[in-house]
């Protein structure tokens, strides 16, 4: 009876001895649960912070403001189309600093002005062929090493040796600075301009659309055979080894690397079929391709959540297989549908390694108005700026960034829009 | 007649035989004593004759896209002088392109050979008498089978049942354009792989460990044969894939635990949103990112330690793929321990065990195999990554175990290899596809033995 009570003792006395340290590991454990979420949310938070402290400057262009006399010498009436623009500004900007005589200094001096500048004189005087002969002040848009000036980028404190702008190129900066001829203005081009060697006249319309036309092609051919797809194999498909294989391939190919799909479209669209290289309309089948086991996987999801009492009931006044479906169990499972092609939709907008497979990323200039025009995409557009070296396409890659972001958190926002708003608990 | 014009009428010709045909049930049921006394509802009527319209022009337009130029191609070639047809075939393809730029009003500088000049013409000529006889057959077919389906037409047609089963062969074909992918997959990569293996052998290929693509234009060139050893490639990406999963198995797992075991509702239904925005940023931005942040900042860190970072670091790259996937490993590992039994947990409880010592001791051991099967779909992702590893990883093939060195990686390679330009004959180009080949295994094996690992385990608590 003692020792048994001694016993006892012993196994609460090891238990409550064993208790702090027991409770001690419990808070670790939940301790360090609770940071590894701290560490995602951080590290999201400092992803964001980072790509927007580098980029929200890019939406803000230097300009400098120059007196351009319209020599009718240069212009030439007859055909000011393919008139040397380029000399207007270079005679400007001599006469706005009439001290630089040096060869070398002279071609520094026209350097502070954007290549582009010339495109805007002309548009000038083709809208409006009266001002040739006369003298006007004009914005236009200053050399990028100039902006990153202005930005704080290139730092003044360096031996001149070591930095992109000299010393006197800084001075004539400054001089205008004191002249009022220099100034921030808004970014239009960014938003207006195609891509371009030039990072002050680079922007990110021709991307965007090329982006917009993949889409386009990537959701008509997507969206009704996803739907077909998980329409046959939720509701028709009987189980057997066809339906087997197709449903682990849907698994697998949810689960292929995006690469093989390019290696794919190369094969088969660019070299069997032949269809034009760079062209949206390769780059929406190969997306379409990529996405469409997501589409086939949530729009079965979505039809197996609407309840089996709703295709009784339409098959008990008498409807047939397929008029209880496509009347009454596909609208009711819409919003779920929807919502997953959404989902897909901005997966397909965000991928860009397949489209490196496609030729996407060459060089286009031109915005493209079809879908067989050489066009590229918003994160091709992306990576192809951040290859860049010089400094101002940092800012403009982040700057594109942002663009794909907003567009994707619309996206998703609609999304969870929609299922909050339609989703139906049975 | 252009093709927006001919589809144009084809359109007007469906909705008519549309039309037609429901009105047509109309009639003939209101003569019958009522359109109940039809078979089918007047609509379907409507629809079969149009899809018994439409399908067989779409079917011969869809052909005719894919025959007509091939034909036109050797139709002009053949008219070419015996001068130029005799050419080699890499120079008759490239006339036969100046000769569709001539058409289109395109030449760059230079005279004009006559002769071509001819060929584009007759190029027009020919491409003009296709669309003629397109439409006209399409005209013809649609009107033809127009008047056959009008005949058909009767109140006993069971058109529904024409129609449903129309539609049913639809979704069939759609839900084989899975298995049409994977077969194109297979034999678009496999193709170009056994044309390598023809240059190089599989034996090189596999075990050989230099890695230097280069083939040199001149024959007479440094390193002019290129070396195509795939180990170097293939450990660079074991040793990104296994810096991302050291990052991500961790944080993904313990973040999935907080989340199903410790976390409010609350916090569960704001947390685990925000993190998964993580999984929804596009790889390019996270390339960036790593290529402007983290790089040189795992390099100023290893340098100030004393050691030697390459500024295109293994670590850099891992680093920020592992963070991507955090999301992934914590959404699987949730619904593997989410589908654990309550019960299990209870009987954890009731023996006083706490609530970690149940996490270590039951659930997780519980919730292995699911997580397994997680872990290994995170493994066959981080393979295929990228976008992360073309941005932050190097180029250069090194075998090396140290995460601070440059390494490079299957995805890399192909990128590289590919483009710019391409020749089909290299084996420069095709090594590629072999890359390809060798990722599409890799990451199937993996597939299937997760997606077999983790249904297994669903089943079991089911």
């Amino acid at each position: 009876m003692n020792e048994k009570k001694l016993k006892h003792d012993t196994t609460m006395t090891l238990v409550e001895c064993g208790l702090a340290k027991r409770y001690q590991k419990e808070k670790r454990f939940k301790l360090l649960g609770l940071s590894a979420i701290a560490f995602s949310l951080l590290f999201l938070v400092f992803l964001f912070s980072s790509i927007f402290l580098n980029g929200y400057k890019a939406f803000f262009q230097t300009a400098v403001q120059i007196d351009v006399f319209f020599d009718p010498a240069i212009l030439g009436l007859k055909d000011p189309a393919s008139a040397d623009y380029h000399r207007l500004i270079k005679n400007s900007m001599r006469t706005a600093f009439p001290d630089v005589k040096n060869r070398k200094d002279k071609k520094k001096l026209y350097g502070l002005v954007s290549s582009g500048a010339a495109f805007k004189l002309r548009d000038m005087v083709l809208d409006n062929p009266s001002i040739i002969s006369q003298t006007q002040s004009v914005w236009v848009l200053a050399d990028d090493d100039v902006d990153m000036l202005r930005k704080g980028y290139i730092d003044r404190t360096l031996p001149q040796s070591d930095r992109r702008m000299s010393d006197m190129q800084i001075e004539w900066i400054d001089k205008l600075q004191e002249q009022d001829r220099i100034q921030s203005q808004f970014n239009i081009g960014f938003f207006t301009n195609g891509d371009s060697r030039e990072p002050e006249t680079a922007g990110i319309l021709g991307a965007t659309m090329g982006s917009m036309y993949m889409l386009a092609i990537t959701l008509v051919l997507s969206f009704p055979i996803g739907i077909g797809a998980a329409i046959y194999l939720e509701e028709f498909a009987v189980k057997n080894w066809l339906t087997d294989i197709i449903e682990v391939n849907i698994n697998n190919l949810a689960a292929v690397p995006s690469i093989v799909f390019g290696l794919l479209g190369l094969a088969v669209f660019l070299n069997f079929f032949q269809l034009p290289r760079s062209a949206p309309l390769v780059g929406g089948l190969v997306l379409f391709l990529m996405t469409l086991p997501t589409i086939i996987i949530t729009g079965r999801v979505a039809l197996q959540s609407v309840p089996p009492s709703i295709r009784e009931a339409a098959l008990g006044v008498g409807a047939s297989k397929m008029q209880a479906i496509f009347h009454h169990v596909l609208p009711l499972a819409m919003p779920g549908i929807l919502t997953g092609t959404i989902i897909g939709m901005a997966r397909a907008l965000g991928e860009s390694a397949p489209l490196l497979m496609i030729g996407m990323v060459a060089f286009v200039v031109d915005i493209p108005s079809g879908i067989t025009d050489p066009a590229t995409a918003l994160p091709v557009q992306i990576y192809l700026w951040a290859d860049s070296p010089e400094r101002a396409f940092v800012e403009r890659t982040s700057a594109a960034i942002m663009v794909l972001l907003t567009f994707l958190i619309l996206m998703n926002g609609t999304a969870v829009y929609l299922r909050s708003k339609f989703e139906r608990r049975w | 007649m252009s093709n927006l014009f001919l589809t144009t009428i084809l359109l007007g010709f469906v909705s008519f035989g549309y039309l037609h045909g429901k009105k047509f049930a109309f009639s003939a049921g209101n003569k019958a004593g009522g359109v109940q006394k039809l078979h089918s509802r007047p609509t379907y009527h409507g629809m079969l004759i149009a899809l018994w319209c439409a399908l067989p022009c779409i079917l011969i337009l869809f052909v005719w896209q894919f025959v007509e130029p091939a034909i036109i191609s050797s139709m002009v070639l053949s008219s070419l002088p015996d001068t130029l047809s005799s050419l080699p075939a890499e120079r008759l393809g490239l006339i036969l392109n100046d000769i569709k730029n001539l058409s289109m009003g395109l030449h760059f500088g230079g005279q004009i050979d006559p002769e071509l000049l001819k060929a584009s013409n007759y190029y027009l000529h020919l491409q003009q008498t296709g669309l003629n006889i397109k439409s006209a057959s399409v005209i013809v077919l649609a009107i033809v089978m127009l008047l056959i389906g009008f005949r058909l037409l009767r109140p006993s047609l069971r058109a529904r049942n024409h129609v449903e089963r129309i539609i049913r062969y639809f979704l069939i074909f759609c839900s084989l354009i899975a298995i049409f992918t994977t077969i194109g997959i297979v034999l678009s990569v496999l193709f170009e792989a056994l044309r390598f293996f023809q240059k190089v052998s599989l034996a090189e290929f596999l075990f050989s460990l230099t890695w230097s693509p280069q083939i040199s234009i001149r024959p007479d060139q440094v390193g002019a044969s290129g070396e195509f050893g795939a180990v170097s490639v293939f450990a660079g990406t074991m040793l990104i894939s296994a810096i991302a999963m050291f990052v991500a198995v961790p944080i993904g797992l313990m973040s999935a635990i907080y989340l199903s075991e410790y976390a409010s509702k609350r916090m569960r239904a704001t947390a685990k949103p925000l993190i998964e925005i993580l999984a929804g940023v596009p790889t390019v931005v996270y390339g960036f990112f790593a290529a402007l942040v983290v790089a040189p900042f795992i390099r100023n860190a290893g340098t100030a330690m004393g050691l030697e970072v390459s500024s295109e670091s293994a670590l850099a790259a891992g680093l920020i793929m592992g963070i991507m996937i955090i999301p992934f490993v914590m959404s699987i590992a949730d619904d593997v321990i989410n589908a654990v039994p309550q019960s299990l947990r209870d009987g954890s409880y009731g023996l006083g065990a706490t609530k970690s010592e149940t996490v270590k001791n039951v659930v997780i051991p519980a919730a292995l195999p699911g997580i397994v099967g997680g872990i290994l779909l995170a493994v066959s992702r981080a393979i295929g990554e990228t976008m992360i590893v073309v941005m932050a990883a190097g180029l250069s093939a090194n075998l090396t175990a140290n995460p601070l060195q440059a390494v490079t990686t299957v995805t890399v390679q192909i990128v590289t290899l590919l483009v710019g330009d391409q020749e089909f004959d290299s084996p420069k180009t095709l090594a590629a596809f072999a890359l390809g080949l060798l990722l599409f295994v890799v990451t199937l094996i993996l597939n299937i033995v997760a997606l077999y690992i983790v249904r297994k385990y669903r089943e079991e608590y089911e």
